[in-house]
Parts: structure tokens; sequence; C-alpha cells
């Protein structure tokens, strides 16, 4: 009798751990599902959804948990790109003879001092952005933000001249793959004879590393300075009664919020050994937003489950909806592209309709 | 000398503020205002409306900045010009219209007044050290015991925003309280409230005040100041008209003239 019960009703903690095990399982083999069906073309696709979670989790953090609107936060994903590209490739050795006299093969320097820079200096821009705003709120800090997120993508754009520090529009070449010891992230590699591709391996680091920031955001959540962001979402004034140093706290958020975004470009920009300015255009900041707002702002889970679906969503749709104008009017007409726009608009419109807290929001 | 001690404490006022200035452009909102609290009193502010009751508030809590005046708190004095180093000095707020922070649960309001005396960072609860650990845990029981203290503990895990009126009042002293004040603000604390919530909050402030924690409210209730206060201070028209004990003031004709008009 007992053991039926246990059956039809299996304790809370037990089937909590049963489906970490799947979940677990299931992250796993992803990958391996993946190119054994569609090649590495789909771990790649799965390999920019863990970056966009990632950017997602930071974006939750000054957006979600400190309610500071930001349409620009893509700029952070591209100074910690621009800073992966400058110090993890030849081009600086290239452009400036100085340098290349120091490193004559182009500056190397390893990922595992690139990423904490790269964290370092793009929470040096977060408090630089933030520091302007601590007033503004809502609409008037969302266009600051924008407006900060076009100047960065402008400049990079346009440093190549007088000194060629960004290789303007052309972008920055050839950098460098993650490496660990003699062992590079960016080859494939033969293990008894099946070849693992290079994207697999990006795979399982960009999947640890996410789930790194998410223990952390879970914590931070839960954690004095978390709930102070909180409050001062709900009620700033309020939350300076209290004695909550308002700027300080704001410019944490701004801090850590980009440092998330430095790292994932960083990380991107090892992935793609290549860099443009178009990478880092506004659509990208507002797709990222859209993720967050998607998923339910300052519900980590839902962010992460928004940051999946809008990036695995163009990829799905390219797979179906092609095949399919071809199978029913034997051409395409209309690209994928456009499709994904208006349904993207159309998603986001029914949410904020039926679902305003987002899709997977906090539950008290 | 112990009690020599005690009567030097009770000699030098927990509150003292003088000479407060507040210009709001051409309005003087405050000219020349003073207040005193003495340790374990209830002061009570009123004033007919307008008066700049809560302008006195909102400066001596940090919220406006002030055009002039002293402020002391415990004979130290301090700067209400930053917010957060009024609550460090102890004295803490509620608010005329309740500000609550709406989407947390009345445990996690309470939480963060224990913010100021806390100090576990951003580190810390990455690593969730031991330390934070310990210190989320204490803060936790801290504020359950405020929420019981104010008699609303089986709401802990309520959001705010669905208490009901009286149990959000209660809501923000058990918040205020949380920082640990020398002194406390009560802006309006019995406004909307029904005949039975102000007799429950009368007793609440006494036990407040009884458990060492001083009080300067603003209130309209003529039952409850006139029960409650040890001293009632009247503003009109920012400058202060009369203070002294409640039966002294009721028969002030000033205060008459302020509330009702004079004749002729």
């Amino acid at each position: 009798m007992d053991f039926l019960n246990s059956m039809r009703y299996p304790s809370p903690q037990l089937s909590k751990r049963y489906w970490l095990f799947i979940l677990v399982g299931v992250l796993c083999l992803a990958p391996w599902v993946c190119v054994f069906t569609g090649g590495n073309y789909w771990v790649r696709v799965l390999d920019f959804a863990l970056l966009y979670v990632f950017l997602a989790l930071g974006l939750n953090i000054v957006v979600g948990f400190a309610g500071l609107l930001d349409l620009g936060y893509i700029a952070f994903y591209a100074v910690g790109a621009y800073v992966a590209g400058l110090l993890a490739s030849p081009h600086l050795a290239n452009s400036f003879s100085t340098i290349s006299a120091i490193f004559p093969g182009g500056v190397h320097t390893s990922y595992w001092i690139i990423l904490p820079i790269a964290a370092l200096v793009a929470a040096f821009f977060g408090i630089l952005l933030g520091a302007p705003t601590l007033k503004l709120r809502g609409d008037y800090l969302a266009i600051v933000t924008l407006g900060f997120g076009e100047i960065i993508r402008i400049f990079l754009n346009n440093l190549d001249r007088p000194l060629n520090i960004t290789n303007g529009p052309k972008g920055i070449n050839n950098i460098d793959a993650i490496t660990i010891g003699s062992f590079s992230f960016g080859k494939s590699f033969q293990l008894w004879g099946v070849t693992i591709p290079s994207v697999i391996f990006y795979y399982y680091l960009f999947l640890i590393l996410v789930i790194a920031v998410m223990i952390v955001s879970l914590r931070i959540q839960d954690s004095r300075i978390g709930r102070a962001w909180v409050a001062i979402r709900e009620d700033e004034i309020a939350a300076q009664a209290m004695g909550l140093n308002t700027r300080n706290l704001k410019l944490l958020a701004f801090a850590i919020g980009a440092s998330f975004g430095g790292i994932s470009g960083a990380l991107f920009a090892s992935f793609q050994g290549f860099i443009s300015p178009e990478s880092f255009s506004l659509s990208e900041s507002i797709i990222v937003l859209a993720m967050v707002v998607l998923g339910g702002m300052g519900h980590i889970p839902g962010v992460i489950l928004g940051a999946i679906l809008l990036a695995a969503f163009p990829e799905f749709l390219r797979a179906t909806l092609e095949p399919l104008q071809r199978l029913l009017f034997g051409q395409v007409l209309l690209d994928s592209e456009i499709i994904r726009q208006l349904l993207y608009g159309t998603a986001l419109i029914l949410v904020v309709r039926y679902k305003p807290k987002g899709l997977w929001p906090k539950v008290h | 000398m112990a009690k020599s001690a005690l009567s030097m404490n009770s000699e030098t006022p927990l509150l003292r503020i003088r000479g407060v200035v507040k210009r709001f452009g051409g309005l003087r909102a405050l000219e020349q205002a003073h207040l005193e609290v003495m340790r374990g009193q209830i002061v009570g502010l009123i004033g007919p409306n307008g008066a700049g009751k809560t302008t006195f508030f909102n400066v001596m809590t940090g919220l406006y900045t002030p055009d002039g005046g002293v402020f002391e708190l415990a004979g130290q004095t301090y700067n209400p010009g930053v917010v957060d180093q009024v609550v460090h000095a102890g004295i803490a707020r509620t608010f005329q219209n309740i500000r609550l922070f709406k989407e947390m649960t009345a445990l996690e309001n309470v939480m963060i007044g224990r913010h100021i005396r806390t100090k576990a960072g951003f580190w810390a609860a990455a690593f969730h050290t031991r330390a934070e650990r310990a210190e989320e845990k204490a803060i936790s029981v801290d504020a359950e015991r405020l929420l019981q203290y104010v008699g609303i503990a089986k709401e802990a895990g309520q959001l705010a925003k669905n208490l009901s009126y009286g149990d959000q009042r209660r809501l923000e002293i058990a918040r205020a309280l949380a920082t640990s004040p020398k002194l406390l603000a009560l802006d309006e604390p019995a406004a909307g409230m029904n005949q039975t919530e102000k007799r429950e909050l009368q007793v609440l402030l006494e036990r407040i005040r009884q458990d060492g924690t001083s009080i300067l409210m603003i209130e309209h209730d003529v039952g409850l100041v006139m029960g409650l206060c040890d001293v009632i201070t009247v503003l009109d028209n920012g400058r202060v008209i009369a203070t002294g004990a409640p039966e002294d003031v009721r028969r002030n004709p000033l205060v008459i003239t302020a509330y009702l008009g004079s004749v002729g």
C-alpha cells in the first residue's frame, strides 16, 4: 500500500532530484543528438543559445532585479568581445610596430587572464554608464542606455583612424581559440576513432559557465544585495528611507550585469574567431531584453527559458519554413528572416497582452 | 553614580533640531522650526493642514535638503543631506501614504530594514560563505521576531500589497524597527484606521516606547495624540507656535486660533 502510494505520489524532494537527473542527462547528450541528426550546425545553434542565456542572465540583474531598463546592454558584450579580440589576435601587432617588436607573432594572452580582464573592463563601462544616469528611471533611462549602446558601436566602427585600434568595420580576424594547456577548443579531436568537433567542446565549456552564472544569480537573488535591488525597483524613496545606499547599489547592479556581458562577449570572440561592430547592433540589445521580458523579468528559470526560446526560434523557422514553402509552392516566397521578425513581434504582443509577467513568472 | 549617569542621559535630548528653514521657491515651508524629543518620550507633531509637518519630517529624515538648521541625535550632529546617514544615526520613519515594497513578502520587507545593520556583499553571496549564511539566517530570524512583535507573524509569506490596510501600517512600523532605531518617526500612523485598529496601535506604540525606542509622530487623531503623547509640538505656517503637555497645548489660545481661526 505504502509502496503504491509512494509510486503515485512521489515525495516532492525525490521528484525534484529525479527531474534534475533527467535535465543533466538531456543537457549532456543534447549536442551529440544534434551531431548525429543535423551535424555541427545545430551544435553551433546550441552554443549560441547558451551565450544568449549568459547574456540574458546578466541583463536580468540590471533589468529584472534592480529595475533599471537597459536598452544598450549589447555594448558590454561588445566591450568583452573586443578585449578578447585585441588581446588574443595578431591585429594589434599588425597595426603597431612597437607592439609587434614586443610580440612578433601578435598578442596571444591566455583566456584565463582575458576573461577576468573582460569582466573588469565591462564593469568599468557599466559604472561609466550608470554614474550619470543614477537619477533616471524608466523611459528616460532606456533612451540614455540606448544611446550608450550606439556610441560604443560607432566608436568600434570608427576607431581604425588615426590609429588602427579596432580595425573599423572590417573587424578583427584570427582571434585565438580558448586553450587549456596544449588542448585547444578550436580544433576537433580524435578519440577512439570518433571525431569530436570543436563546437562540442565549446558547448560543454559554455554549459559549465552558464551553470556557474546561474548559481551566482540564484544566490545573489536571495542575498542581502539582491533583496536591496528589488527594494529599489519597488520603491526607491522607501529604499533610501530604510538606509539603503541606492547610488552604490545601482552602480553595483550596472557593474555586475555588465561584467556578465563582458565575459560572454570574450567567449563569443574566441568561439567565432572573428568580430566586427555589426554583431553588436541595437537589435541585439532588444533581442536580449526580449528574452528577459518574454521569459519573466527577475525570475531566473523564466529568463533562461526566454533566452533558449528566442535563440532557437529563428533556427527552427529556417529549418522548417523554407522546406515547407518549397514543398507547397516549389520556391521560397518569404525569407525566414522576414517571417521571424513578424512572429517575434506577434509573440511579444501576445505575451504582453496575455502574460504580462512573462511566460514563466515568479510565483509566491 | 549610576543614578547621576541616568539623570544626565535624561537631560540631553535624544533628538534636538533647531532653526530649520526650508523654502520651495518663494514659499517658506519651514521658518526656524525646532523640536526636541527626550529619551523614552512619545512626542506628537500636530498642526493644521499645510502647516509643514510632513515637510519637517522629510527634512529631518533626509528626503528634502534643508536650507538651514542644526540636527542632533543623541548629542551628535547628523547630516540629513545624506538619507542613509539618517538611518545609520538612528532615525527610522514610516510614510503618510504607505510605501511598502509591494511585490515583496512581508518578511522580505522587514529583512530590508536589517540591511544597514548587516554587511554581506556580492562576493560573500556569490560564494555563499559561512558568514553570509549565518548573517542571512540572523536577518530572517530578526525579521520574523519583529513581525511577531507587531502582531502580523502569520502574514510573513504574503506579498505586502495583499495585506489589509491596518496590517500594512504595522508592517511599515516593523520594517522601520528593523533598522534598530533610537527614534521612530511615524507620519500619521492611524490614518484610515477604524477604532479597534487605533486602540491596537496605541497599545503597540506604548509597548515600543517601553522597550526603549522613543517616538515622534504626526497625527490628526485627537484621542490618540492626547492619550499617547508626553509632549506636543504645534506647527503653523512653518513655525512652532506651542510646545508642552497635551492639556496645556489644548488650552493654548494660539493653537485654538491656528485651528479654528480668531473671532473678529
